[in-house]
């Protein structure tokens, strides 16, 4: 039987907030173990919860940034359960009047197509602490550093039909989000986490099949994997006569399988119920203009600007389109130099390689994007050529002065276009090479274009890759020619 | 010195009659001699308190007092209190030290006033008849066989009794105006929101208020100065002015238009608590206020709500108490399981757990939309009725509890208990504010009118009560017990 993956994904993404959803404390990561916990986190009698403003607005831009409705009143209700780790016994989430409505995310396949990925919300909840289990002879220990760090849950719809195309999800929101700055987007950190919703059903089914919900899966590789060994286990089941049991697994990466954790008989009822303690969230219009007329460009659209307006291919603009941080550097490198193709050649040629061989993220690139440029811009003045322009990046690259047109200067690496210069060059090397003319004078007309290469070499050696190249060739083969 | 209002002791220590540590020492040794009939404080803070009366004396000596610099009060033991043990009157916290103040407990402190100490309470506030209190119950002064009222029966029964001249409680559902009621004080429910909650250990969110109970409504009115206000630790306190509630004590009352809400003279109202308020009413007619009958329709359906929000509320809000960082934890857990369970069990009493798990159950998936949501639209109403009727009268008065207080261990059904509130829970489920104010006695024991205004007419209540006491002296009554034993 042939059978179709449904997949649907609730990610959650820790708001680069400074201080915490409901406190004052800070949301530093790595400090030490309950030193940034107010009273209000660790859920002391008597405390009450203030709400960030800057958590709501990062709530909305990504409201906004996925052309979701955004409600104009929106609710906190409390999720009740008992766990060490969750210090009032509840999480205050929102459950029936979330900040985000519908939206949709569109997500870019390996084969360069597109395909939308509905949104169904996407609420505000705070995090808990962490529960720690080593070290404690035993017992278990508390942490609540984390608790009360602001999260975003978005839940998708149940839109996906691949591992592959629920990574090209993840990696899109992981991409909005840092756009947007309202994450750090560190999933090795915790900053962005996921559950993963998998089904199977016989392809052409209408009805979706029996889920099981993966908790916790913490990276775009791990989330591939999950998904393949869940939707294996299913059909597997199905195959041979069994039924798929609604319940929550957990992925384990060391064994690469996921484990039954509760079934549906044994989950909480979570008593969900208006946060009297908050008051509703009420947005005016002025307020989301304000924050719609002050988003970054985001993603989709940049790729569609550097595609439409620069003229770069479909991959460029993808590729320099993926990270906020690649594509800011690009448009400036561009800005500076003038030249899209230019720039786009250097940022994933010359730059990228250096970057990749020394394992360098582009923000630590030791070449600044106005370096680069700088350097971009001589090319195309013809100040110097490829050959020289190389050397000057390797120059700026290893610090050795900080402007493209000092290292020109020190090096002396101007190109030469004094056509008396060059001819002077080339008159010297066809008198030191009688033997390379005489065979070029005898050979057939057609065969001659190749064997200019050793003259050009020769004169590019003379001048130390000075000379321009274009120059030397069409006055070497004048000369040459002339000589037939 | 323990008879005067807060008003004529302010005169006094202005006047250099005595001095805040007179005062004080004074009135710790009548909580020395006399408490342990009353069981009224749970914590004395001797020390404390002595310190807080040096520094006022010295202030006034310095010329910088205030109003209220050095005048002594005790605080329901709801209110989180730096370094000094802060229970709730429950098992479950009788190792707790908050690490900080209450927002109305720094803002009395700020004021210059001076805490005696803690007073005793129904567990976590659950109660009226402060029967509910781990450390037992607490005697009503005017008759050592009734109970004070409850939940701030420890705070009412002080200030009756001569302990201290003014006290804090707070009110969910009647815990300040009943206990005001039973011991013949001047107590005072303000609008939802006027008074931080930040601090007050919580029992029900949406209805819970802290307010003043003292000797009369201008000292009422000066505590409630000092109390109220925005605060921005606490998203559902209002940020709006504090006018001077002592400005407007004065106002003539010609022209007031009282209602009488018709449902709160039916069934089940004791005669002489009728008959008190019926002469109350007189007075106020006397002093040239107009009155007529109104309705309140909703009613009846006040209890019912509100024993499903405040339940459902406090379900919540105790779940923190699970043994893991603070409180209560039992001895030796197998488990995780067992911690939880054996240190809740172990640590809340019998009222608390009732109310556990009613709001558990009324939250839980299939019950919700039947409970839950009902409640809050018959919440809607009672609020409803309440600003119908303000568009007529200008304040409604009635009995603040059907019947004078009760004695001890005569209710073991909690629905009877639960009956007690009906004058006053519907107050809380519409926010407005409320205050009891003595009225007579049926016996030896008091009985209390209640006045209620819309919201944030914390000002014309004052001065309406106040007003009648300057043409009674109800609240100039003291037990016998506070001299006898002086």
């Amino acid at each position: 039987m042939q059978w179709e993956t449904v997949i649907g994904l609730e990610v959650h993404v820790q708001l680069a907030t400074r201080s915490k959803i409901f406190s004052g404390a800070s949301t530093a990561f790595g400090a030490e173990p309950n030193t940034q916990a107010c009273a209000v986190d660790l859920g002391l009698p008597g405390v009450l919860p203030v709400l960030n403003e800057a958590a709501v607005a990062m709530a909305v831009e990504f409201g906004l940034a996925i052309h979701a409705e955004i409600p104009e009143v929106s609710v906190f209700d409390r999720k009740n359960y008992f766990y060490p780790d969750l210090p009032k016994g509840y999480q205050t989430s929102q459950m029936y009047q979330p900040i985000v409505g519908a939206g949709v995310v569109e997500i870019t396949l390996e084969d360069g197509t597109t395909k939308p990925i509905r949104v169904h919300h996407a609420h505000l909840e705070e995090d808990a602490g962490k529960s720690l289990h080593e070290d404690f002879h035993g017992m278990t220990g508390v942490d609540l550093n984390r608790a009360g760090t602001p999260l975003l849950e978005i839940v998708s719809e149940p839109d996906m039909r691949s591992a592959k195309e629920a990574a090209a999800y993840l990696k899109a929101i992981h991409s909005i989000v840092t756009y947007l700055g309202i994450s750090d987007g560190n999933m090795a950190e915790g900053s962005m986490r996921c559950d993963v919703n998998v089904s199977v059903r016989p392809k052409g089914q209408e009805t979706f099949g029996t889920r099981a919900e993966i908790k916790n899966v913490n990276s775009f590789r791990f989330v591939e994997r999950a998904i393949a060994f869940e939707v294996e286990r299913q059909i597997e089941l199905l195959e041979e006569g069994g039924k798929v049991v609604q319940e929550t697994r957990l992925f384990d990466p060391e064994r690469d399988e996921t484990r039954s954790m509760r079934t549906k008989e044994e989950a909480n009822d979570y008593r969900y119920f208006p946060c009297p303690d908050l008051l509703p969230v009420v947005l005016d219009k002025a307020y989301i203009d304000h924050l719609r007329d002050n988003l970054p460009e985001l993603p989709a659209e940049k790729r569609a600007r550097f595609e439409n307006e620069l003229g770069l291919s479909a991959y460029d603009a993808s590729v320099l389109s993926a990270t906020r941080e690649m594509a800011d550097y690009f448009d400036e490198v561009k800005d500076v130099c003038g030249d899209a193709k230019q720039a786009a050649n250097w940022v994933q040629g010359e730059l990228s390689g250096a970057l990749n061989r020394e394992g360098l993220a582009i923000k630590d690139s030791p070449v600044s994007a106005r370096q680069l440029g700088e350097l971009v811009a001589r090319i195309i003045d013809g100040t110097i050529n490829g050959k020289a322009a190389k050397q000057v990046f390797q120059a700026l690259w290893n610090g050795q002065g900080s402007r493209a047109d000092d290292v020109i200067e020190a090096q002396g690496l101007k190109q030469v276009t004094d056509t008396g210069a060059i001819e002077t060059m080339i008159d010297q090397v066809i008198a030191d090479s009688p033997a390379q003319v005489a065979q070029y004078r005898d050979a057939e007309p057609d065969k001659r274009g190749k064997m200019i290469g050793y003259f050009v070499g020769q004169v590019m050696k003379a001048s130390r890759g000075t000379a321009n190249p274009q120059q030397v060739n069409q006055l070497l083969k004048q000369k040459l020619d002339a000589l037939c | 010195m323990h008879d005067k209002t807060l008003a004529e002791l302010a005169r006094s220590l202005e006047a250099g009659e005595f001095s805040s540590r007179e005062l004080t020492q004074h009135l710790l040794g009548r909580i020395d001699r006399l408490d342990g009939k009353l069981n009224s404080f749970i914590t004395v803070t001797y020390d404390q308190a002595l310190a807080a009366a040096d520094a006022a004396d010295k202030a006034r000596a310095a010329g910088e007092a205030d109003l209220l610099t050095g005048l002594p009060l005790a605080l329901k033991d709801i209110f989180c209190t730096q370094d000094i043990k802060t229970t709730a009157g429950s098992r479950m916290l009788d190792n707790f030290i908050s690490p900080y103040d209450a927002t109305v407990v720094e803002k009395l402190k700020a004021a210059g006033t001076v805490s005696l100490g803690k007073t005793n309470m129904d567990e976590f506030a659950m109660g009226s008849s402060n029967e509910n209190s781990h450390y037992g119950a607490v005697k009503n002064p005017w008759d050592l066989t009734a109970v004070p009222g409850g939940s701030s029966g420890g705070s009412a029964a002080a200030v009756a009794a001569g302990l201290v001249p003014a006290a804090i409680g707070t009110d969910t559902g009647g815990s300040i105006r009943q206990p005001a009621a039973f011991c013949g004080i001047t107590g005072l429910k303000p609008t939802y929101g006027r008074v931080s909650r930040y601090g007050m250990i919580a029992y029900a969110s949406s209805l819970d208020q802290a307010g003043p109970m003292a000797r009369s409504a201008e000292d009422c009115a000066l505590l409630l100065g000092a109390m109220a206000g925005h605060d921005l630790r606490d998203s559902t306190c209002v940020a709006r002015g504090v006018p001077d509630y002592t400005e407007e004590l004065d106002t003539p009352l010609a022209g007031l238009k009282i209602g009488l809400p018709r449902e709160y003279f039916g069934d089940g109202l004791d005669p002489q608590v009728e008959a008190a308020v019926r002469d109350a009413i007189k007075v106020y007619e006397s002093l040239g206020a107009s009155v007529r009958e109104v309705s309140l329709p909703h009613t009846h359906y006040a209890i019912p709500a509100y024993y499903v929000i405040a339940p459902a509320e406090a379900s919540s809000n105790l779940s923190r108490y699970d043994g893991v960082r603070f409180g209560h934890r039992c001895a030796n857990p197998a488990d995780l399981i067992d911690l939880y369970k054996r240190s809740r069990a172990e640590g809340f009493g019998d009222e608390v757990k009732r109310r556990i798990l009613i709001g558990t159950h009324t939250l839980s998936e299939g019950f919700f939309d039947a409970y839950y949501k009902k409640a809050q639209q018959v919440r809607r109403l009672i609020r409803q009725d309440f600003l119908d009727a303000f568009e007529e009268v200008d304040v409604l008065m009635g009995p603040a509890s059907p019947t004078p207080a009760f004695d001890l261990g005569a209710k073991k059904d909690p629905v009877s208990m639960y009956l007690q509130d009906i004058y006053t829970i519907a107050i809380n489920l519409a926010g407005i504010p409320g205050m009891s104010v003595p009225a007579g006695f049926a016996g030896s024991r008091p009985i209390g009118l209640q006045i209620l205004g819309s919201h944030f007419t914390e000002a014309r209540l004052l001065n309406v009560a106040h007003q009648f006491q300057q043409a009674t002296d109800w609240h100039r009554q003291r037990p016998a017990f506070a001299e006898e034993n002086a």
